[in-house]
C-alpha cells in the first residue's frame, strides 16, 4: 500500500494541477493579508472561502484522478496485490497531496506575516485542521462516486451535484425544516442536522471560535452545553473523524466486489 | 442651581466656623480611646477622628455629628457579620481610608457597610469594602461624593446578595473612580437625579454592572462595565447622557452590553461595545442620539424590539458583528446616517468617502433568527449568504426604508 501511496503522491506532485492548486492558495493567502493588514481578520475571510472551496476541489480532483489513472489501476489489478491496498494507496495519495498544497499554500504567507507571534495561531491551526478533514472526506466521497459509475460524465455530474447538495441545498432544506417545525423544541434536531453534513460541521467548528457571542444568545440547555463548553469542539472533531472513516470503509468494500 | 449655591455657602460657613474650634481625636488599639464608637460620642461637631492601624470589632456605628473620620494605613473595621457597620445620620460627614469587612446579611433589612441616611454633603473616599452585603448605601441623601473606593464582594446567589453602590432618592451625587466587583448590581440608582457617575469600573457582578431606574438628568462617563451577568440595564429615565463608556464581554442568553427600556431624550456618544451577545437592546426608547460609538465583534450590535421612534444613529462604527441591526417589525422611524459598516460591499466612484449605494443593515437572516432562534446554527452558511443577497436586492421581509444612505468607506477615527 505504501508503495502505491508513494507512487500516486509523487505522480500528483509532478502534475500541473497540484501546482495550480498550491499557487491558488498561496495567492489567496497573500492577497488576503495584503488587503486586510490584519491576521485575525484574514483568518475569518479564509474560513468562509475554505468551507466552500476545499470540498469542491476535493470532489472534482478525486473523481478526475480516479478516471485518469484507470488504466494504470487495471494494470495494477493484474499483479498479485491486494485490492484494498491499491485503492487505499491511491486515495491517500490524492488526499494527502491536496492537503499538503492547502497547508503549504496557506501556511507560507501566514508564517512569513508573523503568525507565530500573533494570537491568531489557534484559529489558523483550527482552519488548517478543518481544511484537511474536508479534503479527506470529500476525496473519499469522490472515490466512492467514481467507483460506482463507469461513465465519466455521469461521475462528474454526481460529484458536482454532491458538492452542490452539501454546500448549499442541504442548508436550504435544513432551514425550511427548522422554520416548519418552529413550534417544537428544535435544539437537538438542529445539532444532529449539523452533524450529518461535514461542511456544516466544519462551519460550526469555526463558528465556535468566531461568533460565540451570538451563539450564546439562544436560550436552550443543549445549545448551551454544546457551545459553552469544550464539549462542542470535541464532539465535532470526533464526528469529522467518523465522516472520514465511513466513506473509506465503503471504498474498501466496494472495490473488493467490483468487476473490472 | 440656586439651591446648590445656598448649600455650598452654608457648607463653607460651617467649615470655616467649625474648623476654627475643631479638634483631632486619635483612636488606636492601646490608646485612651480604643473604639470608633467611643470617639464619636466624645467628639464635638466638626472634629476629626484619626483611626490608627489596627483591628476594630465594631458594628452599628452611628455617626450623628458632622465629623471627619480618617483611617491611617487602612485600619480594619470588622462588623463580625452582626449587622450594619457605619450609619451616617448627620450632614457634612467625611469617611476616608477605612477597610471594612464582614457586614451582616439579612433577608429583612438591607445592611450596608456604610449607609448615609437623610444627610447631605457627605464624602466617602478611599474606602475598601470586602465580605459585604450592601456596600455604600445612600438613602435620601444628596450633594455627596463617593470617590476612589474599592468594593469586592463574594456574591454567589442573587437573592442573598446586595449591591455595591446604591443610591435611592439621592440627588446631585458624584460617584467617581470606584472599583466594584462580585456583588449583585455594581452601581444601582433609583429615583436619583442629576448624578455624575464617572471613571468607575464595574466587573464580574452577578446581575448588572450598572442598573438605574426612574433617575433623570444623570451623566455616565468613562466607565467600564465588563463581564457582568446581564450587562447594564437602564430603564424608565429621561435626559440621560452616556459618554465614552466601555461595555465588554457580557455573554449569555439574557445578557446585554446595554439594555435600554423606556429611555427618552438620551444621548449615547463615544461608547465602545465589544464582544457582547447583544450590544444595545432597545425597547420603547425614543429620541435618542447614538453618535460616534464603536460596536466591535458583538453577536448583535443593536437589537430593536419595538416602540422605538425618532432615534438617530449617526457616525458610528459597526465592526465585525455577527448581526449589525435586528428589527422585529417592518416599521422603521429611526434614522441611520454616515455610519461605517464593516460588512458594506459598495463602492465609491466619486471618491468623496461616502459609498454610492445605500447600505441595508438588517439582513433577512436576522429576521429568520428572530422567528426561529435555532436557525442561528446556520450562521455564515453559503445558502444564508445567498438569501441575504436576494433580500438585499429587493427587500420583502425587512423594513425597506431602513438603510444608511451615506455609508462611509473608511472607519471613523475620533
Amino acid at each position: 500500500m505504501l508503495k502505491i501511496l508513494k507512487y500516486s503522491f509523487f505522480d500528483l506532485m509532478r502534475s500541473r494541477w497540484s501546482y495550480v492548486y498550491f499557487a491558488f492558495y498561496l495567492l489567496l493567502g497573500i492577497v488576503l493579508l495584503f488587503l486586510n493588514n490584519d491576521l485575525s481578520k484574514a483568518v475569518i475571510t479564509l474560513m468562509n472561502v475554505i468551507i466552500v472551496l476545499v470540498p469542491l476541489i476535493g470532489t472534482i480532483f478525486g473523481v478526475m484522478y480516479y478516471y485518469n489513472s484507470k488504466e494504470f489501476t487495471e494494470l495494477l489489478l493484474a499483479q498479485p496485490l491486494r485490492r484494498s491496498s491499491i485503492f487505499l494507496g491511491q486515495y491517500l495519495g490524492v488526499a494527502l497531496s491536496l492537503s499538503m498544497s492547502l497547508i503549504l499554500g496557506l501556511g507560507l504567507p501566514f508564517v512569513f506575516y508573523g503568525l507565530f507571534k500573533s494570537n491568531a495561531i489557534w484559529d489558523f491551526s483550527l482552519l488548517l485542521i478543518t481544511g484537511t478533514f474536508l479534503t479527506l472526506i470529500f476525496t473519499a466521497l469522490a472515490f466512492n462516486i467514481a467507483l460506482s459509475n463507469e461513465n465519466k460524465i455521469k461521475g462528474f455530474g454526481y460529484a458536482i451535484l454532491l458538492w452542490l447538495f452539501l454546500a448549499i441545498i442541504y442548508d436550504g432544506i435544513f432551514l425550511m425544516t427548522l422554520i416548519l417545525f418552529e413550534d417544537y423544541p428544535l435544539d437537538k434536531l438542529s445539532l444532529v442536522g449539523t452533524m450529518l453534513n461535514p461542511i456544516d460541521l466544519s462551519r460550526t467548528l469555526i463558528l465556535l471560535k468566531l461568533d460565540i457571542s451570538a451563539l450564546l444568545g439562544y436560550t436552550g440547555a443543549v445549545f448551551k452545553q454544546f457551545f459553552g463548553t469544550s464539549f462542542g469542539i470535541i464532539v465535532s472533531l470526533i464526528t469529522l473523524v467518523v465522516w472520514v472513516i465511513l466513506p473509506v470503509l465503503r471504498i474498501l468494500s466496494k472495490s473488493k466486489r467490483k468487476d473490472f | 442651581m440656586k439651591c446648590v449655591l445656598q448649600h455650598s455657602v452654608l457648607f463653607f460657613l460651617a467649615l470655616t466656623f467649625g474648623s476654627a474650634f475643631s479638634q483631632t481625636i486619635n483612636v488606636c488599639e492601646n490608646c485612651e480611646i480604643s473604639s470608633l464608637k467611643e470617639a464619636i460620642s466624645t467628639a464635638k461637631d466638626f472634629d476629626t477622628i484619626v483611626v490608627k492601624k489596627g483591628t476594630y470589632k465594631e458594628h452599628n456605628i452611628i455617626v450623628d455629628k458632622p465629623l471627619t473620620i480618617i483611617g491611617e494605613n487602612y485600619p480594619l473595621i470588622d462588623g463580625e457579620l452582626k449587622g450594619e457597620v457605619i450609619t451616617i445620620v448627620s450632614d457634612h460627614v467625611t469617611v476616608d481610608g477605612l477597610f471594612i469587612i464582614n457586614v451582616g446579611t439579612s433577608y429583612t433589612e438591607d445592611y450596608a457597610a456604610i449607609r448615609v441616611k437623610k444627610s447631605n454633603h457627605f464624602i466617602i473616599q478611599n474606602v475598601v469594602l470586602e465580605k459585604l452585603f450592601f456596600g455604600i448605601y445612600l438613602e435620601k441623601s444628596s450633594y455627596g461624593k463617593i470617590y476612589h473606593n474599592k468594593i469586592i464582594g463574594d456574591a454567589v446567589e442573587e437573592y442573598n446578595s446586595g449591591n455595591g453602590i446604591q443610591l435611592w432618592y439621592s440627588n446631585h451625587v458624584v460617584v467617581e473612580h470606584n472599583y466594584v466587583e462580585h456583588v449583585r448590581d455594581g452601581i444601582y440608582l433609583e429615583f436619583s437625579d442629576d448624578c455624575l457617575i464617572k471613571n468607575n469600573v464595574s466587573a464580574e457582578n452577578l446581575r448588572y454592572g450598572l442598573h438605574f431606574m426612574f433617575s433623570n438628568d444623570d451623566i455616565y462617563q468613562d466607565n467600564t462595565f465588563e463581564n457582568n451577568g446581564a450587562g447594564v440595564a437602564v430603564m424608565f429615565s429621561k435626559h440621560i447622557k452616556m459618554l465614552h463608556n466601555t461595555f465588554k464581554e457580557n455573554w449569555g442568553t439574557a445578557s446585554y452590553g446595554m439594555l435600554l427600556k423606556e429611555i427618552n431624550d438620551a444621548e449615547i456618544r463615544g461608547n465602545t461595545f465589544e464582544e457582547n451577545t447583544i450590544g444595545i437592546n432597545i425597547e420603547g426608547s425614543n429620541r435618542i442620539i447614538y453618535k460616534n460609538n464603536n460596536f466591535i465583534n458583538n453577536g448583535w450590535a443593536i437589537k430593536v424590539r419595538g416602540a422605538c421612534y425618532t432615534n438617530e444613529f449617526l457616525e458610528n462604527n459597526f465592526l465585525y458583528n455577527s448581526f449589525d441591526i435586528s428589527y422585529n417589525s417592518k416599521v422603521n422611524d429611526n434614522v441611520f446616517n454616515n455610519n461605517y459598516w464593516s460588512n458594506y460591499t459598495g463602492y465609491d466612484l466619486n471618491k468623496d468617502g461616502i459609498g454610492d449605494i445605500p447600505y441595508r443593515p438588517v439582513k433577512l437572516f436576522s429576521y429568520i433568527v428572530n422567528r426561529t432562534p435555532e436557525t442561528i446554527i446556520l450562521l455564515r452558511s453559503l445558502f444564508i449568504d445567498i438569501i441575504d443577497f436576494s433580500e438585499k436586492v429587493s427587500p420583502v421581509f425587512t423594513p425597506d426604508n431602513l438603510m444608511d444612505n451615506n455609508p462611509l468607506i473608511k472607519k471613523i477615527i475620533w
